[in-house]
């Protein structure tokens, strides 16, 4: 644990020593601001007290920001080949995927707190659905897990950032809409597979204020199968070869 | 720590990179490793510090095999890979304290560790900057630090002295001859001068074989065989010298370039005695008489061209 952290803590310090943090942040915070406050179906127009559009647009700002977060993870280190000089330290392949998994999280953590302040401004204009608010943060938190999982798989099998960047996208876009648009296309048992692949219909219904172990499992099962799926890649390289 | 190799081959595809070698290193050894681009240096390196398994065969350092403690001796290698790839966004400094964490350096040690480091690599001046910002031969210093900075019983350094300017090559080669004193060492190099001016035993590797091992004296001797001198002789006919030289039974071959002879004995044969003699003989004079040492650049390139 203590060596995960290690990690997580030099990745995080790399996040905020380069600007990517504070881009991250401020265009985080910027978009679903604009939206939740300034356009489209924001706060005045509808005229209740509820961040549902806040919602509803970080589910789409998470989607592009986590994979330019994941992407360098382990793209760069194989590029510039440190990822050699970190796996002969002293720590396992787990150690290092979960550290970086943990630095990700931290950082999206970090820029998914800094919209509370809009929730309490929301609070003081009227009645909120406190329940509704909470699980849709607990809701955002296990998106990111499940787009970090699968952004660290897309970066440890290419040296290359950009096919990493793109490739997390591609298996994103999957799960935030093909699936959802398989599952309308076809009927029966498929239908409800593809359904289920959905992150559409999990998202949707922890942010009704209803968290269902159904839902949380969906997430972290995502998260669990890409790091798993990680951790082989990266060992292909101990393989025996016969 | 003894670092046994044992009958070691890696496989890619199916072309073998490294052969069946097996090889020995004791404790206070100062290895050397030595072969042509390409010859499998730096995959052995990276089986023996757990990076990659092996297809076949074994590594084993005291008690322990990389197939199966790789958790327990990755504590005891420190490990400066080819290239020397370091997190160039990060301060010196930061970065040594993040590898003495990750390799479980004790906290209240830490600090010491890295004081310890940064005065036996002579980075005091650098210390607070990027690694990025530093010249090449501070960031092998960093490399070096960072290999060190757990006090490792095992040293495996994959070309250190690479894109380093003279004055710095003998900088780290003392350094190295310093810490083989009580660590067991292996690094691997292409320049032959390096070896002999640091190891204690060589072992040239070339084609994923090990072609020769020994002291770098030993190979030096083996390969020299036999006497080979360099002769200026003057106050007389370079022509009838050349001939009264090969008049001696134990000279072997005799050349003139018009300015000195070279005269090669035969195997096991000295003919320096015997040449001063005839010189004495025909009031010549001597001007010169030197030895021609065959060198391990000769050996390298005997044993690796086959």
């Amino acid at each position: 644990m203590n060596k995960i952290w290690v990690i997580a803590k030099r990745e995080l310090s790399t996040f905020f020593d380069s600007l990517i943090a504070y881009i991250l942040l401020i265009v985080f915070l910027g978009f679903s601001g604009f939206f939740t406050w300034l356009y489209g179906s924001d706060v005045f127009l509808t005229g209740q007290a509820s961040i549902q559009p806040f919602f509803a647009i970080a589910y789409w700002t998470l989607f592009f920001f986590i994979p330019a977060l994941t992407m360098k993870m382990f793209a760069e280190e194989k590029n510039t080949g440190t990822i050699e000089l970190l796996l002969t330290k002293a720590v396992t392949d787990r150690d290092v995927i979960l550290g970086k998994f943990l630095a990700c999280l931290t950082l999206v953590a970090i820029a998914i707190a800094f919209s509370l302040p809009w929730y309490l401004t929301v609070w003081w204009l009227g009645p909120v659905d406190h329940g509704a608010v909470w699980c849709g943060y607990i809701g955002l938190l296990l998106m990111s897990a499940a787009y970090i999982g699968i952004g660290l798989f897309a970066s440890s099998i290419t040296n290359s950032q950009i096919v990493a960047f793109l490739l997390s996208l591609l298996i994103g876009v999957f799960f935030l809409i093909l699936f959802q648009v398989l599952a309308n296309s076809v009927s029966g048992f498929l239908s409800y597979v593809f359904d289920y692949l959905s992150i559409s219909t999990h998202f949707e219904s922890i942010t009704r204020g209803v968290i269902d172990s159904k839902d949380v499992f969906y997430f972290l099962s995502i998260a669990v199968v890409c790091l798993v799926a990680t951790e082989v890649v990266l060992s292909q390289r101990r393989l025996l070869d016969r | 720590m003894n670092i046994r190799v044992d009958n070691l081959t890696k496989r890619y595809g199916s072309q073998n990179a490294i052969d069946h070698i097996s090889f020995e290193v004791k404790s206070g050894e100062i290895l050397g490793f030595l072969g042509p681009n390409g010859a499998g240096k730096t995959t052995t390196m990276k089986i023996i510090t757990c990076f990659m398994a092996p297809s076949e065969g074994d590594v084993r350092m005291g008690d322990y095999s990389v197939l199966t403690d790789a958790e327990t001796l990755k504590k005891r290698i420190g490990y400066l890979p080819e290239n020397n790839p370091l997190y160039l966004d990060m301060p010196v400094i930061e970065y040594l304290q993040f590898s003495a964490a990750i390799q479980g350096v004790p906290k209240e040690q830490v600090k010491g560790r890295i004081r310890e480091m940064v005065r036996l690599c002579g980075l005091d001046k650098e210390k607070h900057k990027n690694i990025g910002e530093l010249s090449k031969g501070y960031r092998q210093r960093v490399g070096l630090a960072q290999a060190m900075i757990h006090n490792p019983e095992v040293l495996i350094l994959d070309e250190p002295t690479t894109g380093l300017d003279p004055n710095q090559i003998v900088e780290i080669r003392e350094l190295i001859r310093e810490l083989g004193k009580e660590k067991t060492v292996i690094f691997s190099t292409h320049i032959l001068p390096e070896v002999e001016a640091t190891c204690d035993r060589v072992i040239i590797i070339n084609d994923g074989k090990i072609v020769a091992d020994g002291a770098p004296s030993e190979l030096r001797k083996q390969a020299s065989g036999a006497e080979v001198s360099r002769l200026r002789i003057e106050d007389g006919n370079p022509n009838s010298i050349l001939e009264k030289l090969r008049t001696i039974d134990t000279i072997a071959l005799a050349d003139y370039n018009g300015f000195t002879f070279t005269v090669e004995s035969k195997r096991g044969e000295t003919s320096r005695r015997e040449i001063f003699k005839l010189c004495v003989d025909n009031n010549w004079v001597i001007t010169e008489m030197s030895p021609i040492e065959r060198d391990l650049e000769e050996v390298f390139r005997n044993v690796t061209m086959g």
